[in-house]
Formats: C-alpha cells, sequence, structure tokens
C-alpha cells in the first residue's frame, strides 16, 4: 500500500510539470506562432501610453526575450529555490515555493492564492456535502420507489438541475432569497470575514445550493441508476432469502455495491470543483481562487494564470488519489485483490 | 430641508444649470442638485464589478478613478463639485490659486495653502508634490498614469527618483521648490492649458519617505477628507475620515464630506451590482459605466424606476478609423465615398439607439468646449447615407464599381460587432465588399487594429473603435487621436490621421493663452480631421445611471460625466 501511494505521488508530481508545461506553452507558444514578438507580449503589461523602448525594457524585465525553456526554467527554479524579483524601487525575495509575481499587481502570487482559499474550500467542502447527501438519498428513495410521484418529480427536478447553467439559477436564487425575501445576505458577501458559524453558513448558503444542484441532479440519477441494477442482482436476493431487514438489504448491500462508481465520478468532481467554483464565485461575487482565475485570465496575467492552474492541478491529483484509497474501504473486492 | 418626496410637482425647482430638487424624476440629477443634504454620517456602500487600475495617484488613469480619488487625495487644482457645466471649471485645491504662467505659457507657479496635513498629521511641503510628480515619470515602475508630465516638462534626461536613487531630487530641474509653499513647474515647449496637468492625480502629494514604489498603492498616505481603514487588495477597502483634514484649507473644490465611512467592494458581478441598486442595497456602481443593457431596459419602461434614473451623455465617440495605410483609402476620395455610403442610423442602433447615445456628425463630443457640429457627409439629411454622393466619389477615386476592404471590430463587444455588420450592409449598395475581422479586445489596440504594421498586412481598412476624453478640454480629447506625431508602431490610438495641417494647429492650440481663442482651435481641428475624412463617427454616447433612494446630494458632474463622488450622502 505506502509503495502504491509512493507510486502515484511521483506520478502526481510529473503530471504537475506536464500540466504547467502545457499552460506556459499556450500562453507564450501559441502567440508566438501567431507572430506575435516578445515586445507585442509585453505590451499587455505597460501603460496606454507606453513608448517603444519602454515596452522592450519591459520585455527584458519579463524575461520574455529569453527562450521559452530558460523562461520555464525561471519558473521551476522558483518552485524549488525561490526567486528574487525587481520591482524597479528594490528587490524582493520571493521565497520556495514561489509562484512568481503578477505581472499586473506585482504583488507575489501565492499569498494571493492563500487569502482566496479559505473561501473556496468553504464554498467547495459545503456544496460537496450537500450533493453527495441530497443526490445519493434522492437516487436510493427513487430507486425504491420507482415510477412513483416522488420518483418522477425528483428525477424532473434532477434534469433541471444539470441543465440550468449556474449563473441563472444563481441570479435568480439572489433575487428571490437576497433581495424579494432578504433571507440571505446579498451577493458580495464574503463568508471569511464572518464573526460566528452562523453568519458563515448564511453568506454561502445559496452559492452551496446552486453548485450543488449542478452536481446532485447527476448523482440522483447515477445512484438511481445503479441501485435499480444492483438491487436485481442475485446477491440481494440471496440477503433477502436470508432474512435480513430491508434496511440492512438496502444500505449495506445494495447501497454500497453501487457506491463504488459513485465515488469515482465524486473524486474527480471534487477535483474539477474549481470550474464549478468560477462560475459560483463570479455570481455572487466571492472572493475565491474562481473569481482570482477570472480576473487573472481577463488580465492575461501568466504568474496568476499559472498558480490557479497548479492548484486546481493538485486539488485533481489528491482527489483522486484519495478517491483511489477509499475504494479499498468501500468495496471488499478491491481490498482483497 | 430635503422636502419629501411624494409631491405632485411641487418642491421641483426645475431648470438647466443649478437648482436643486427633492422629487424623485428622470434626469432630475442632471443639471442640478437632487436630495439635497448637509446631513453628516452613513455609510456609503460602493461596489466595482472590476478593480482599479491603482488606488495611486501617479499610477492611475481611470476616469472614474480621478472621480474618487478626490476622497482621500488632493492635487494641485481639481474640477469644481458642481452640477452643469459649471463642474468644467478647474478650481484651485491644494494650491492657493490657479497656475500662474510665464508670458510664453512654458513656466507655471502655484502657491501651497498654509496647514495643509497628510493623515498622520504630519505637513504637506511643495517638496511632497515635486515627489509626486517625478515617480509618476517612472512608467517602468508606475505603468499605468498618463504620459503628459513626460511630454511637457523640460526633463533633460531625468527619469525619476527610483533610477535617480536620490530622493532630494536634484536632478529634477524641470520642478523647483523655492520654499515650502512654492512649486513652479518648467516646460520644454508652451501649454496653455498646464492647469489640466496639475488637476492629474499626479500632483497630489506623496511622502519621499513613505514611498513604496508599486505597494504604494496598498496604502496612500491621505491628504484628503478619507483615509484608507483596511485596503484588501483585489476584493474590498473601507475609508473613514481622516481627522488631519481640514475643511478650512478647502474652500473652492465643493467636497462635502458626508458620509462617514465609504465600503468599496471589488469584483463584484455587474447584473448583480444593477439588482442591488435596484434594491437600494447599494449606493453606487463605482466604474461609471451604467446600467447593463438588460437593466436600463427594464428601468426606461418602468415609470417607477425610471424616475430614479439619469441618463448622462459621455465624453466618448464611437467611430470607425479609415485606414490610409491600405489601398484605396490613401486615396482621399476612397474615404470619402464610406463616409457619404455609411448608415448613420444603423451605427445608432448598434450601440442601443436613442438609449445608448445620438447619432455623431462629427468627432468631438457636445460637451467639450470648442465644439461646433460640422455635418459635412449629410449626415443630418441623409441617415441613411447617401448612395449617389458616394457613388460619384467612387468615381473620383478611379473605382466607380467599388472595391473590396476588411472591417475590423472588438470581438467581446456586440455593438461593435452589429456596426461592423451595418456597415457591411451599407457599403454593399455602393459596391464596397467588406470582410469581418474579429480581434480579441485586450490586444485590438497593441497587436491588431492598432499596430500599423498588423493593420496594414491584414489589410483592416476600416476599423472600429472609440475613444473617451481624458479630460473635457479638446486637448484631452483630440491630442491622442489625431497628432501624427504620436503615432507609435504598436498601441495606437491614432489610428491613422497623417495631416502636417492638424499637427500645427495643435502646436498653435497649445500657445494660445486664450482660452476662447484656443477652444476655437479645438473646433477648427475637428473640422479639419472630417474634411480629410480619417475617422468616421458614429455615435455621441451617453450613459443611463440610476441613483438609489437613500443617496443625497446627487448629481452628474459635467467633468466626470457620471456623479459626483466627493458630494453624495446616505439618509440614515
Amino acid at each position: 500500500m505506502v509503495v502504491y501511494i509512493f507510486r502515484r505521488l511521483i506520478a502526481a508530481v510529473l503530471l504537475l510539470f506536464v500540466v504547467t508545461a502545457i499552460t506556459f506553452l499556450i500562453f507564450f507558444g501559441v502567440p508566438r506562432l501567431g507572430g506575435a514578438t516578445a515586445d507585442d507580449l509585453a505590451s499587455r503589461y505597460v501603460g496606454k501610453t507606453a513608448s517603444g523602448q519602454q515596452i522592450h525594457d519591459t520585455a527584458e524585465k519579463l524575461g520574455f526575450t529569453d527562450p521559452l525553456y530558460e523562461q520555464y526554467g525561471r519558473f521551476v527554479k522558483g518552485l524549488f529555490a525561490g526567486a528574487d524579483y525587481d520591482t524597479g524601487v528594490s528587490i524582493d525575495h520571493c521565497p520556495a515555493p514561489c509562484l512568481g509575481y503578477s505581472f499586473i499587481t506585482h504583488n507575489p502570487v501565492l499569498p494571493d492564492l492563500l487569502d482566496r482559499l479559505p473561501v473556496t474550500l468553504s464554498l467547495a467542502s459545503g456544496a460537496a456535502v450537500l450533493w453527495l447527501l441530497g443526490g445519493v438519498a434522492t437516487g436510493v428513495v427513487s430507486a425504491l420507489k420507482r415510477g412513483s410521484f416522488f420518483d418522477r418529480a425528483s428525477m424532473s427536478v434532477a434534469l433541471a438541475g444539470v441543465s440550468l447553467p449556474i449563473f441563472f439559477t444563481g441570479l435568480l436564487s439572489l433575487s428571490i432569497f437576497s433581495y424579494a425575501l432578504e433571507w440571505t445576505p446579498p451577493g458580495g458577501t464574503n463568508p471569511v470575514d464572518a464573526d460566528n458559524p452562523f453568519d458563515w453558513a448564511a453568506a454561502l448558503i445559496l452559492p452551496w445550493i446552486t453548485l450543488a444542484l449542478l452536481y446532485a441532479a447527476q448523482y440522483a440519477r447515477l445512484t438511481r441508476a445503479g441501485m435499480l441494477e444492483t438491487m436485481e442482482e442475485d446477491f440481494i436476493r440471496t440477503a433477502r432469502a436470508k432474512g435480513l431487514r430491508e434496511r440492512t438489504v438496502v444500505v449495506k448491500h445494495g447501497l454500497r455495491s453501487a457506491l463504488t462508481p459513485i465515488l469515482t465520478i465524486f473524486g474527480l468532481d471534487l477535483g474539477l470543483l474549481l470550474g464549478g467554483a468560477i462560475l459560483t464565485e463570479t455570481t455572487y461575487s466571492l472572493p475565491g481562487i474562481g473569481q482570482y482565475a477570472v480576473i487573472a485570465i481577463t488580465n492575461q496575467d501568466l504568474p496568476k494564470v499559472l498558480g490557479v492552474t497548479l492548484v486546481g492541478a493538485i486539488f485533481i491529483i489528491l482527489a483522486n488519489l484519495v478517491v483511489d484509497l477509499l475504494y479499498a474501504v468501500v468495496d471488499p473486492r478491491v481490498r482483497n485483490s | 430641508m430635503a422636502l419629501s418626496a411624494c409631491g405632485s410637482g411641487s418642491g421641483d425647482k426645475d431648470g438647466d444649470g443649478g437648482g436643486s430638487t427633492s422629487t424623485p424624476a428622470f434626469n432630475a440629477a442632471v443639471g442640478h442638485v437632487y436630495n439635497p443634504s448637509d446631513t453628516k454620517g452613513g455609510t456609503l456602500k460602493m461596489a466595482n464589478d472590476s478593480d482599479w487600475d491603482s488606488l495611486d495617484g501617479g499610477d492611475s488613469y481611470y476616469g472614474y478613478g480621478w472621480n474618487f480619488g478626490r476622497l482621500y487625495m488632493r492635487s494641485l487644482v481639481t474640477f469644481k463639485s458642481a452640477p452643469g457645466a459649471e463642474a468644467n471649471q478647474l478650481v484651485p485645491d491644494l494650491a492657493e490659486s490657479l497656475g500662474k504662467a510665464s508670458a510664453d505659457a512654458k513656466t507655471w507657479t502655484y502657491k501651497l495653502r498654509k496647514g495643509l496635513k497628510y493623515e498622520d498629521g504630519t505637513p504637506i511641503t511643495s517638496t511632497d508634490v515635486k515627489y509626486a510628480v517625478a515617480r509618476s515619470l517612472d512608467k517602468d515602475v508606475l505603468v499605468n498614469g498618463p504620459t503628459y508630465f513626460s511630454d511637457f516638462l523640460d526633463l533633460q534626461g531625468y527619469a525619476g527618483p527610483y533610477k535617480d536613487h536620490d530622493l532630494t531630487m536634484a536632478n529634477f530641474k524641470a520642478v523647483d521648490t523655492p520654499d515650502e509653499q512654492t512649486i513652479v513647474f518648467h516646460l520644454k515647449k508652451p501649454f496653455a492649458g498646464f492647469d489640466y496637468l496639475a488637476m492629474l492625480p499626479a500632483t497630489a502629494p506623496v511622502p519621499p519617505a513613505k514611498d513604496t514604489g508599486t505597494k504604494y498603492k496598498e496604502h496612500v498616505i491621505a491628504s484628503g477628507p478619507y483615509m484608507f481603514k483596511t485596503n484588501e487588495l483585489g476584493k474590498r477597502f473601507v475609508l473613514v475620515r481622516n481627522p488631519n483634514y481640514d475643511a478650512k484649507t478647502d474652500p473652492d473644490t465643493g467636497r462635502k464630506s458626508l458620509p462617514d465611512e465609504i465600503d468599496v467592494d471589488l469584483n463584484v458581478n455587474q447584473a448583480d451590482i444593477d439588482k442591488r441598486l435596484l434594491n437600494n442595497d447599494l449606493d453606487v456602481a463605482v466604474s461609471a459605466l451604467g446600467v447593463t443593457a438588460e437593466t436600463r431596459a427594464q428601468v426606461v419602461n418602468d415609470p417607477n424606476l425610471k424616475k430614479f434614473a439619469d441618463s448622462s451623455p459621455q465624453p466618448r465617440t464611437w467611430f470607425t478609423a479609415l485606414n490610409a495605410d491600405v489601398a484605396p483609402f490613401d486615396n482621399e476620395h476612397c474615404r470619402k465615398a464610406v463616409m457619404y455610403a455609411a448608415d448613420k442610423e444603423g451605427y445608432l442602433r448598434s450601440y442601443g439607439g436613442a438609449n445608448g447615445g445620438e447619432i455623431a456628425t462629427n468627432m468631438m463630443p457636445k460637451m467639450i468646449p470648442g465644439f461646433r457640429q460640422v455635418d459635412l457627409y449629410g449626415t443630418k439629411s441623409k441617415p441613411n447615407g447617401d448612395i449617389d454622393k458616394a457613388k460619384s466619389e467612387l468615381k473620383a477615386c478611379g473605382k466607380p464599381d467599388g472595391f473590396s476592404t476588411n472591417i475590423s471590430y472588438r470581438a467581446e463587444r456586440a455593438a461593435e460587432k452589429a456596426t461592423a455588420e451595418s456597415l457591411q450592409q451599407s457599403l454593399a449598395k455602393v459596391g464596397i465588399k467588406t470582410e469581418l475581422k474579429a480581434y480579441p479586445q485586450s490586444d485590438y489596440g497593441k497587436l491588431y487594429a492598432g499596430n500599423v504594421a498588423v493593420a496594414k498586412n491584414n489589410g483592416l481598412g476600416l476599423r472600429v473603435y472609440g475613444w473617451g476624453a481624458d479630460w473635457n478640454d479638446g486637448f484631452g480629447f483630440l491630442s491622442q487621436i489625431v497628432d501624427s506625431r504620436a503615432i507609435r508602431a504598436a498601441g495606437n490610438t491614432n489610428f491613422g490621421v497623417k495631416d502636417p495641417k492638424i499637427d500645427s494647429m495643435l502646436d498653435d492650440a497649445l500657445e494660445e493663452l486664450d482660452e476662447g481663442k484656443r477652444n476655437k482651435i479645438w473646433g477648427n481641428i475637428d473640422e479639419q480631421v472630417m474634411k480629410d475624412a480619417y475617422y468616421l463617427p458614429g455615435v455621441w454616447a451617453s450613459t443611463l445611471f440610476y441613483r438609489p433612494e437613500r443617496l443625497t446630494n446627487v448629481f452628474i458632474s459635467d467633468a466626470y460625466n457620471t456623479y459626483d463622488y466627493t458630494t453624495l450622502g446616505v439618509q440614515k
């Protein structure tokens, strides 16, 4: 098991390099293929009325005039050894792991990301709990009461949940619950500034539900399908024949078996959550990593984009690793093999 | 003193230019003070759909940043806080009076008021103003601001204190500070409008010992009525009263400083900002772009909402630049064929019709002093295009059957796409075949349409664009878009006006100390640009603003073309 985890971690680190290298290439390689020079790239990061000389100085300062592999090498070196940054006024040292300095704000990227992480984690954890519990419970009940009103109603809601975009459900729920009914705080309320857990949850309840709705729907449908299939299996009939209580049959034998594919998807989704967080944080104006990603991409601020990509990739890799380990817990076949 | 808002027409002292009203009505804050009040206290809540370029006065180029900056910074002179055209008047702020010019308009002297202090109680001296100007010269460090000081000051190679490494600024000879109150600017060429440069937030004092270069924006040392309590970059900041600001040293600007606190949330969803404004949960959308197209439709169609809205013309013109580098637009007659053939009503429709502004006949927006309407291409008589005249221009150009060219626009902008399509249709009627080319907006000026070589190589004959004045004055609007000497390899705002006559008229205006004569020259330049047919004017823009009920002392400033942020208050 230890060897397995170790191997997975090594693979994860390699994957991170590949991801950052590709991001780097998209950002710098593609415009160059289109004929953009180092000065053209630098012209994004100077003022409206910069002279040619200023643009060229900026290109040199940001290292655009160096070959791509040197620029990428500097980024990697910064990760392990830290980097020095000339602000034009002083030389700042950015300790390892250094994700570089923003081309626009000239602030180091890592503290920004760490500063915004609690918001995104608050959003992601709450939403994940909601969608997993809500989705699985709905799916189980729908499967057991197949064809009932509950089944049909919940599957219709699930279909709507998958189909409606976050910026629609988000703005609609803000209109109703924040502005018409005034039950929840307005958009832009930072949960991290809350004085107590109640305020924290109040600021997040709408974003949680909005984000969870998108995923829960999919989980309900998956669980329902899985449960329908499992409950037809021979071992369920055997369990019933042994005289086990129906609850035990459903939860211990049926659900457990149906849960394995759900867990796989959950791991992937948890990692990919950054995508959902981008839309949710933008709709609700939450100052998290998703919003940071949007600002970074809009401003073509490469160090920030790289930072967000790296954090996103780490999320995905870790979530997958945890899920793989959890398989053993959920599925006896994996444990015994 | 504010009258209640339920009267049937009573209490409304309507009229242009001055007066006040407390009856909610459409445009009640245009030309008058709406809901006048001297009541202090409360928290003014603002939100920004994006973020400032920088809160540092020496590193700032956003119009709303200059309007807002007066809450925590004081420059040598500033625009008067008053409704209507009075706002275009420059008044002394830190200085005792407007600048005193030498006869050749090359030396300008200002004297600071007595008793000026920073938020920490230390006195503000002329050296601090000199230092603020000096640091703003270094565009490698403070990249965002305009370059007017570099353009006009006699720098003799001085590149700012960060490169010179000398806080005493011994080498900065273009600015003298003979005593703690006096500051003298030496220019390398005459500039009769130098008071406009003394208005820039780059003249707001910066104590040299507290300067941290690019990080100074995190804590600007306040000289104005408010100071930073907190500043979370990219998220939000809070201003509170500056205890060391003395209103007695500020008799001319009209600042009211009513709220005790000003909260600003950053990077807030634009649709959510509109909802919060309409719900009275937010007071001001600080970036002054006006409400979104969806909200605009909702507001103008609902009388109960419309009475809380103001439509303000903007010092901005949407236009299409004709590229003389791309044949056959090197021939003036081919350019004029486009000027005649274009559907001007279609242009306006692309920007939302009457809600988005009015059809422009020439480049300079109407509120800019010196404006006069010039209609050389039958825009008023034939708003859908003059086919006959266009055809005869095509003949004169040697292309009686028309020609082919490309139209570029910014991909993200629906109005520019609609404009390009409208032009495509109207030009096709006279045989000018066009292909549309969309480019990303962030790189439009630097890598594509505003890049001389790229525009030429891609045959971008027509480039859809827009321009707003740096300040409401002929120089502030025209200099960056018509001076041929301002054309660079990339990142241009002058999309190809190359007329030595215009360049020399610009120089004449800079030397002319008589404001009336100077403004006349700006009007003449505008007319010459139209004669040359380098720009097809499209729309004089206007914007719809919403003023929530609890806002007091609201009016549109003609200088900033949105609500004046220094006079706003809130009902508690």
